[in-house]
């Protein structure tokens, strides 16, 4: 009895993953903005993520530090995110201001 | 001494400085943070992926280049392999042994089905023109990075199989279950890793 309240039916899990995952595929053809969808992806991803984590990984039996080593690459993995933005935006202003010319002399090509 | 009281001396040496930190398994821990280390590897590659795509001004919209509904099935067959390989534990937490090594078999069998899919897959885009370095729909990068993630991640899988049809063989020589119930639940614990970064990937790659 005690095996049954600590592992809660791997089934229901089952369900829930392909639920989420069907939920996942009805999102992308949504008539949403753009960031709505990418958000509402993101949240179901992780969702995800967690419920493989907490219950097929045991994760939310364990102690505190399997968790806390859990949780670090997504901290990481999320800061990193923010360290290619500025990269990123100086390639993006880098294409953008290569391909003004062309545009003002289409003729070129 | 022999190898029995040099193993309970270890213990006893150990024991009296356990802290609230120390792991139930060692083996686990030592999984925990491999995987972890593994994560950061993906975290980096989807990073990557999300600044090139960010910046790309001819970036394909990947859902409709790259055909969801086969990818769609992989996501739900490796989902499954995630429920055997926990049934796998469950059977051998109650002592049966050959159910054990049924479910670990179903599970390398998706893992095996998984894989091959992703090769037909690869071929098919290949096929229609999308290479590691040249993508009919736009950005060139695009077919890197497809191609650099799906393949790391499939690799992984392949890892996987391995790793699982060698506890197969473990679990088979130990004719006690409880002998090898730590070491099939750490490579349990790899297994649903790689399903949780394909749920990653599969947003971030596919449905993004």
């Amino acid at each position: 009895m005690a095996e049954a309240h600590k592992h809660p039916s791997y089934m229901a899990i089952f369900w829930y993953l392909a639920i989420l995952t069907v939920i996942e595929l009805i999102v992308i053809y949504l008539p949403l903005a753009k960031f709505t969808i990418g958000v509402l992806l993101c949240a179901l991803a992780l969702g995800k993520a967690a419920l493989v984590a907490m219950y097929f990984m045991h994760l939310r039996f364990e102690t505190r530090t399997l968790g806390w080593i859990a949780i670090t690459p997504l901290v990481i993995a999320t800061l990193l995110v923010f360290v290619l933005l500025p990269d990123g935006f100086a390639v993006l202003k880098t294409t953008e201001d290569s391909r003004k010319p062309a545009a003002a002399a289409p003729a070129k090509h | 001494m022999t190898a029995a009281t040099v193993h309970s001396a270890v213990h006893s040496a150990v024991e009296p400085a356990e802290t609230p930190l120390t792991p139930q398994s060692w083996g686990k821990l030592g999984m925990w943070i491999f995987l972890a280390g593994d994560a950061v590897g993906f975290g980096t590659l989807l990073a990557g992926y999300g600044a090139m795509r960010a910046t790309s001004g001819d970036w394909p919209n990947p859902y409709q280049v790259l055909g969801i509904n086969l990818t769609a099935l992989m996501t739900f067959l490796l989902i499954c392999s995630s429920v055997t390989m926990v049934k796998a534990l469950e059977w051998l937490g109650r002592g049966d042994r050959t159910r054990a090594i049924q479910f670990l078999f179903f599970t390398a069998l998706g893992g095996t089905i998984f894989v091959s899919l992703q090769a037909y897959e690869w071929s098919h885009l290949i096929h229609r023109g999308l290479h590691i370095n040249q993508n009919p729909w736009g950005a060139t990068l695009f077919g890197t990075s497809f191609f650099l993630v799906t393949g790391f991640h499939g690799l992984h899988v392949t890892g996987g199989v391995i790793y699982l049809l060698s506890m197969i063989r473990y679990v088979a020589n130990r004719p006690q279950a409880a002998a090898s119930y730590n070491a099939v639940e750490i490579s349990g614990l790899y297994w649903h890793f790689v399903d949780l970064v394909w749920i990653m990937v599969f947003t971030f790659m596919y449905l993004l």
